[in-house]
């Protein structure tokens, strides 16, 4: 019920953008997004129909600073356990990875939830440290744990971070010229989508919040295109079966009671303001950067990009991942240079994963 | 990341229910949705972010069809 994948259907909403006649180059945030384009050639059929799509600086885990990473390995390397995500553990900085950091004896876990980080604390003395990427979709579960008692030795090191700062810092950079964007459905289904309207004044934008089928893609380009053939520039969304205009009340409930919005520089970005989440100071008690403050002041200075290594320009949407000389001679899957290489979001990973060959 | 996939409340138990993602079931925290068995939610990390409207779902299809059709685009 919930594939939308239907042929017909995708040749109709197809023609359509098509007879409005109108080219246009659209953004979407979102590695989830990028997956389904690529993974179901859209990228072909809707360049057909006169639409060009680029991927902005929606993969958490690429837009984290190798500064983050750096003080995750340097935490591991001082007896601290690190749990995260499995995208994570990869990314390769000047110091290394989490996984090399594992491979000379450090304790790095990779979790599946921020729950079972919770569990293995209480199961040891040692300090564990959970190390919390994602944007607004992710950020809530981060915080349900704080509600309740939580193991002495259990920390928090925040790297999430917010979605509608840094498409503000991509529109005033103005080095990439979008004539709309697909909103990322699972940021909006937390967040509701009236938060992303300003920009459709100030920027003259319009915008649609869209789902993860091939079909909720397609729709979206064709509400867009809809919406520059009408000279309209408005936040819509294709995506009613899962957003509500003013999303998850609780889920953002849960986020206003663990964090706070502080400024933060993105990978490819300089700082963002008020871009990222870091726990209030009333969980200071869990707040890794406070608890581990001694550790981390130690964190060796690292270079932000491996050299030749492109993803800040792809994050920032002005180039393709397989225009980046290393794309798939020196950098691949398996040796990855950068972190849009190495998370399943990263659109390197994934023009590698679905290159023809 | 924000990789959510939907799948059907099996049973609640407190903070806590159980998923069939297509014969697969896993746990999930559903803190922060209404929670009600026999119902779709979409899971990410572990967490429920939103409950899915199976008729809202049903429908969109269908609507986007008669649309489609009533905009003259006849390519089918
Ligand atoms: S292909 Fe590799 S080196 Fe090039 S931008 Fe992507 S991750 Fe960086």
């Amino acid at each position: 019920m919930f594939k939308y994948r239907d042929e017909g259907t995708a040749k109709r909403i197809l023609a359509a953008i098509e007879d409005m006649g109108i080219e246009s180059k659209f953004m979407h945030v979102c590695g989830t997004h990028q997956d389904t384009i690529v993974r179901f050639g859209l990228e072909e059929m809707l360049g057909d129909a006169g639409i060009t799509i680029q991927q902005g600086p929606g993969c958490p885990v690429c837009v984290t600073t190798s500064k983050e990473i750096a003080d995750a390995i340097t935490l591991a390397d001082n007896g601290v356990t690190i749990t995260a995500f499995g995208d994570m553990m990869r990314v390769p900085t000047s110091i290394g990875s989490l996984f090399d950091a594992k491979s000379r004896g450090a304790d790095v876990r990779i979790v599946y939830s921020v729950e079972d980080a919770v569990k293995m604390a209480a199961e040891q003395s040692k300090p564990l440290v959970f190390v919390a990427v994602g944007f607004e979709t992710t950020a809530p579960s981060t915080a349900v744990p704080l509600r309740k008692e939580l193991p002495a030795n259990f920390s928090i090191y925040s790297c999430h971070r917010v979605c509608p700062p840094v498409l503000k810092t991509v529109f005033d950079m103005g080095e990439t010229k979008v004539n709309g964007l697909i909103m990322p459905g699972h940021v909006a289904v937390i967040t509701g989508y009236e938060c992303f309207r300003p920009f459709s004044v100030m920027y003259d934008m319009p915008q649609v919040v869209a789902g993860f089928e091939p079909l909720d893609i397609l729709m979206s380009c064709y509400m867009l295109t809809k919406q520059r053939f009408e000279e309209r520039a408005e936040v819509e969304n294709e995506y009613t079966r899962l957003v509500k205009p003013d999303g998850n009340p609780v889920a953002r409930q849960l986020m206003d009671e663990a964090f706070e919005l502080v400024d933060r520089a993105w990978r490819g970005f300089p700082t963002i303001p008020k871009s990222a989440l870091a726990l209030k100071e009333e969980h200071a008690a869990h707040d890794a950067c406070r608890v581990h403050a001694d550790i981390l002041a130690t964190t060796p200075d690292v270079e932000e990009e491996a050299k030749g290594c492109r993803c800040g320009e792809v994050l920032r949407g002005i180039m393709k991942s397989e225009d980046c000389p290393l794309f798939g001679t020196a950098c691949r899957p398996a040796d990855p240079k950068g972190p849009c290489m190495v998370s399943d979001e990263g659109s390197c990973n994934i023009a590698y994963k679905f290159r023809k060959v | 990341m924000c990789l959510a996939v939907p799948g059907k409340i099996l049973r609640i138990e407190g903070d806590t229910a159980e998923i069939d993602f297509g014969g697969v079931i896993r746990k999930a925290n559903v803190t922060m949705v209404e929670a009600e068995v026999g119902k779709w939610a979409v899971i990410h990390a572990g967490f429920a972010i939103e409950i899915m409207d199976e008729e809202e779902a049903r429908e969109t299809l269908k609507l986007w069809n008669e649309f489609l059709s009533s905009e003259g685009t006849t390519f089918n």
